[in-house]
């Protein structure tokens, strides 16, 4: 049996999203890597806001959430905090992740608090009929670009990683053994981790772009995509107009939860103490 | 080297296939074929086992039984060489 098929919810299969768009094969990603690490089901949340993409926990077998638009990651933030001992995934859109929730993203990361971020990036808002997202590339073409985007597009490694981000990885849906892989390193990761998933939306951006198909856009993902590792025996010319893909940023710092629970430990010591003081000074002040 | 050529067997949930022709076009040995715009196994004896339509498939549609075989797991992504085309690991 398909082991995907173990962690999703197979009475809500077929899912809705179109023929060939990837958000289906990211959440296929997602459930392998955590059946690689046996996690149990019930120790495990995903949380998403609004959008094609974030409709993925209806179909996956977990406690899930499925909350505001751009919002996720303050839903997630709130359950880790609550529940340190759970295993925090978000599955996000590019527009959920990067416009209305740009703010969420960066300071969760800048925290470090441990929650495992997926990035659904398929370059444009699919649920709303192809609306550009701060990833668009720039000059491609959107219904609210109809003569190309002017704007340049966020390069979400470069973004997590400055944020502070202690994971951070990048993938396509064409390399989907390299993306399990780093889903699985992700959520092996106790801080904040971010991988971006690169998929393609056959129905609003491939056709508004005059790209073709599911097949057409995987192809260009195949090969414009350079693994890292590879990527610094390239001149920078043949590095033109393409994307690095692999695993960018993998480190150990103070995670934000861990770092809460051993303040809160602080501060009542430090209050207990200063109680005993004080008895001590009513006791002294007959 | 195995002497003996592996065998592989296609499950194919065909109600839940959305015909979008992914795993046909990637296919690394044109295993696969749409039929009236479902996939089947046109050449089921080509098949290398390499699960990549299996992992592709945003419709969760195929499962590829290893008759058999000893699965090789690799899990450090530092290790594998992503560039190499699958038949390579065979
Ligand atoms: C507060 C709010 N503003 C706007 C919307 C409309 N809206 C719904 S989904 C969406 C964009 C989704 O794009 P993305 O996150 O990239 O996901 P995709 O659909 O591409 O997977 C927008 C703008 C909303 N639901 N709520
Ligand atoms: S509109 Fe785009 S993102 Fe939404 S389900 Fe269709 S292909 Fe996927
Ligand atoms: S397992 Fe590999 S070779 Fe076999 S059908 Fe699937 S993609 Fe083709
Ligand atoms: S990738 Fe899946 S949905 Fe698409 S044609 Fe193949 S089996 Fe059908």
């Amino acid at each position: 049996m398909n082991t995907a098929l173990e962690y999703l919810r197979e009475n809500r299969l077929p899912h809705i999203w179109c023929p060939g768009c990837g958000h289906g094969t990211i959440m296929g990603a997602v459930v392998r890597a955590i059946a690689r690490l046996n996690f149990d089901k019930n120790k495990v949340v995903i949380v998403s806001g609004i959008g094609c993409s974030s409709r993925a926990p209806g179909y996956m077998d977990f406690d899930t959430l499925h909350t505001t638009h751009g919002r996720a990651l303050a839903f997630a933030t709130g359950i880790k905090h609550a529940r340190p001992d759970l295993k925090v995934i978000v599955m996000t859109g590019d527009g959920d992740a990067t416009a209305i929730g740009g703010n969420h993203f960066i300071h969760a990361a800048r925290r470090n608090i441990g929650i495992t971020t997926i990035v659904m990036n398929n370059n444009i808002y699919g649920m709303t009929s192809g609306q550009v997202s701060p990833m668009t590339p720039k000059g491609a073409l959107g219904t609210t670009a109809p003569y190309g985007n002017i704007d340049r597009s966020f390069d979400l490694v470069q973004l997590a990683q400055a944020s502070g981000a202690t994971y951070v990885g990048r993938a396509t849906t064409y390399h989907v053994p390299l993306l399990i892989d780093l889903i699985e390193h992700a959520l092996q990761n106790d801080g904040f981790s971010v991988v971006e998933a690169m998929t393609p939306c056959p129905t609003y951006f491939g056709r508004k772009n005059k790209m073709g198909g599911a097949v057409e856009l995987l192809t260009m993902l195949k090969d414009n995509a350079v693994n890292i590792k590879a990527a610094s025996a390239l001149s920078e010319e043949k590095l033109k107009g393409k994307f690095l893909i692999g695993e960018f940023v993998n480190k150990s710092e103070p995670e934000f939860t861990n770092e809460y629970a051993k303040m809160v430990e602080q501060v009542q010591r430090k209050f207990d103490t200063f109680q005993g003081g004080l008895r001590e000074c009513e006791q002294n002040s007959d | 080297m195995e002497s003996q050529k592996k065998q592989f067997k296609h499950t194919i949930r065909e109600n839940w296939c959305k015909g979008c022709n992914i795993c046909v076009a990637f296919c690394p040995k044109k295993v696969l074929e749409l039929r009236n715009g479902k996939v089947f196994a046109a050449r089921p004896e080509d098949c290398i086992g390499c699960k990549l339509c299996e992992l592709r498939c945003p419709d969760f549609v195929i499962d590829i039984e290893e008759i058999d075989a000893t699965i090789k797991k690799v899990t450090d992504a530092n290790q594998v060489d992503y560039c190499l085309p699958p038949e390579a690991h065979q």
